[in-house]
Formats: structure tokens, sequence, C-alpha cells
């Protein structure tokens, strides 16, 4: 897809699908909380996977990560970084969650 | 080694560039490392603000505070300031004429400074409602997290005019391309952070 080889066309043809999908993915979050159609924590999950999603999107391309192989050194810091911020906020959460519930 | 060659993330100057591209590599890397350790910091600014959530102390809460359409037009202002600024990377890349690459420069420093301007405005209602950080734990975590983002585009907003200052002074030379590719990493990565906070802040906080 987006390679350095691509022509100027194909670049901000992909660009505009990044920013559309963008843009659907943003008002269908704040859409399901505007109005609320099914039960909060099934709400709240909906938002955070089309967080997520939008995430995938902004990095795909807007930032131009894939999975081809000569990007790989990003895609490993990447990877790496997530592995290191899930560890550290899952820690944190349940440590101090842990200690809320026990000076209740 | 091809100019061909996806040498970085983000767009690659590939073969427009030929000596901008070899040494964009390195360059490059480096500031995704400084990416991810920012990324970092805010992973744990949201862990905190996750773990704040219910000390409200009886003060104002999340559901009180927000409002959705002020946090919808800052997304789809900072959404499309994103946008404006892939299309500049693009101009710069392709050889664009020096003005369309600083129009569209401007036009998302224009959307960066409206999107600090909506910010300032909540949080000025939100002081104005008794809502300040030293008024509860929640808030404390809140103005910790919400602004640190903020603090981030008025930087990168500075950044943008220097880089325009630095294309008008010193044409599009290769220090100047890489510079603005970095400049594009953190604009890009400032709207990914944005999207977590309208999710996890935002409309978290006004699900009913």
């Amino acid at each position: 897809m987006s390679g350095p080889t691509d022509s100027k066309r194909d670049e901000i043809r992909s660009h505009a699908i990044g920013y559309g999908l963008a843009l659907m993915l943003t008002g269908a979050a704040f859409a399901a909380v505007h109005w609320p159609s099914f039960v909060p924590t099934t709400t709240l999950a909906i938002v955070f996977g089309l967080g997520l999603v939008q995430m995938v999107v902004h990095f795909r391309f807007f930032l131009h990560i894939s999975l081809r192989k000569s990007a790989r050194d990003d895609l490993q810091l990447i990877l790496f970084s997530t592995l290191i911020v899930i560890l550290m906020v899952s820690g944190t959460l349940v440590i101090l969650f842990n200690l809320r519930a026990r000076m209740m | 080694m091809s100019a061909t060659e996806v040498k970085h993330a983000g767009l690659n100057l590939g073969d427009t560039d030929e000596l901008a591209h070899q040494q964009a590599g390195t360059a490059l890397f480096g500031f995704w490392v400084f990416l991810m350790s920012d990324a970092i910091l805010f992973a744990l600014l949201f862990a905190t603000y996750g773990v704040m959530l219910s000390a409200t102390v009886g003060g104002p809460t999340p559901a009180s505070e927000y409002k959705i359409l002020p946090a919808f037009l800052e997304t789809l202002t900072l959404l499309t300031s994103s946008f404006t600024f892939g299309m500049a990377s693009i101009a710069m890349k392709h050889g664009a004429s020096r003005r369309q690459l600083l129009g569209w420069m401007g036009v998302t420093l224009i959307l960066g400074f409206t999107f600090l301007g909506m910010e300032v405005h909540d949080f000025a209602t939100m002081f104005g409602d008794g809502a300040y950080p030293t008024r509860s734990g929640y808030l404390s975590s809140f103005f910790a997290l919400v602004p640190t983002h903020g603090l981030h585009v008025f930087f990168g907003s500075i950044w943008i005019i220097v880089m325009m200052v630095q294309v008008m002074t010193f044409g599009l030379d290769a220090r100047v391309k890489i510079n603005i590719l970095r400049l594009g990493l953190f604009w890009h990565f400032l709207d990914i952070v944005w999207i977590a906070i309208f999710s996890v802040v935002y409309l978290k906080g006004l699900i009913r």
C-alpha cells in the first residue's frame, strides 16, 4: 500500500480514506453515548472498542504503520511500548483498587 | 540501500528526495522512541485518572462537568487538523509549491489554536462551577491528564510556527524536511492520545 514509490494521488486517497473512517468511528462513539440504546456497560464496551479501532486506523493511515517487513523495527518498538503500558497500567489499577477495597 | 525501501514509520520521502530519505531512518526512529516514552507517561496519567474517578468527595462529578457537544467539536477540530497536516506532508514530499505547503500548515495551526481555545473555555467553565484541581482527587487527576495533552498541542503549534519560518528562510533542504516529518509524527500522535481522552474521560463520564 502506501509505500514511498506510490503516486501522490494514491497517498492523498489513502489519507482521505483514513480521515473518513476516523470520522465515522468518532461519530459512532459519540452517537452511542448521546442516544443511549444499550445498558451502560455495553455502551462503555462499544465506546472503548470503537476507540481502539480508531487508534489502529490512525496508525495505519496517518502514521503509515503496517505489518510490512521493512517497518518491522517501528512495529516492534510500538508493541514493546504497548507491553510496558499494559504491565504498568494494569499493575497500578490492581494495586490501587485493592488498596481502596482494604481501606473501605 | 534502495530509495524505495520503507525506512521508518510515517510518511517516507522515498525517491522524491534521496538525500533526506537516507538520513531520515535513524532520525525518525529516535523520535519514535521519544513518542513511545511519552505514550507511557500518558498511559500512567490515564491509570491515575481511572483510580481517582470515584474520589469526588461530594464535589463535582464527571456527569455534572462534561458536555458532549464541546467534546465532539474539539474531537472534530483535532481530527481535521491531523488530516490537514497529512496533506502538508504529502505536499512537501511531492514538491508542491511552497505556498501550498505553508497553506496546509497554516490551516493546521489555526485548527490547533481553535482546539486550544475551546479547551481553555471548557476549563474556565469548570473552574466557574467550582471544579478546580484542588477540589478532589478526581479533579486533580483530570487536570493532570487533559491539560498535559493540551500543553502538547500548544507546543506542537509553536513548533508548526517554527517550521513555517524555517521553510520560508531555509527553503526545503534535507534538515527542514526531516524536521517536518518529525513534527508530523508528533501531531498525529497527539490525535491518537486524544482518542483515548475522549473515549476514557469524556464519553465514559457521560454514559447514562
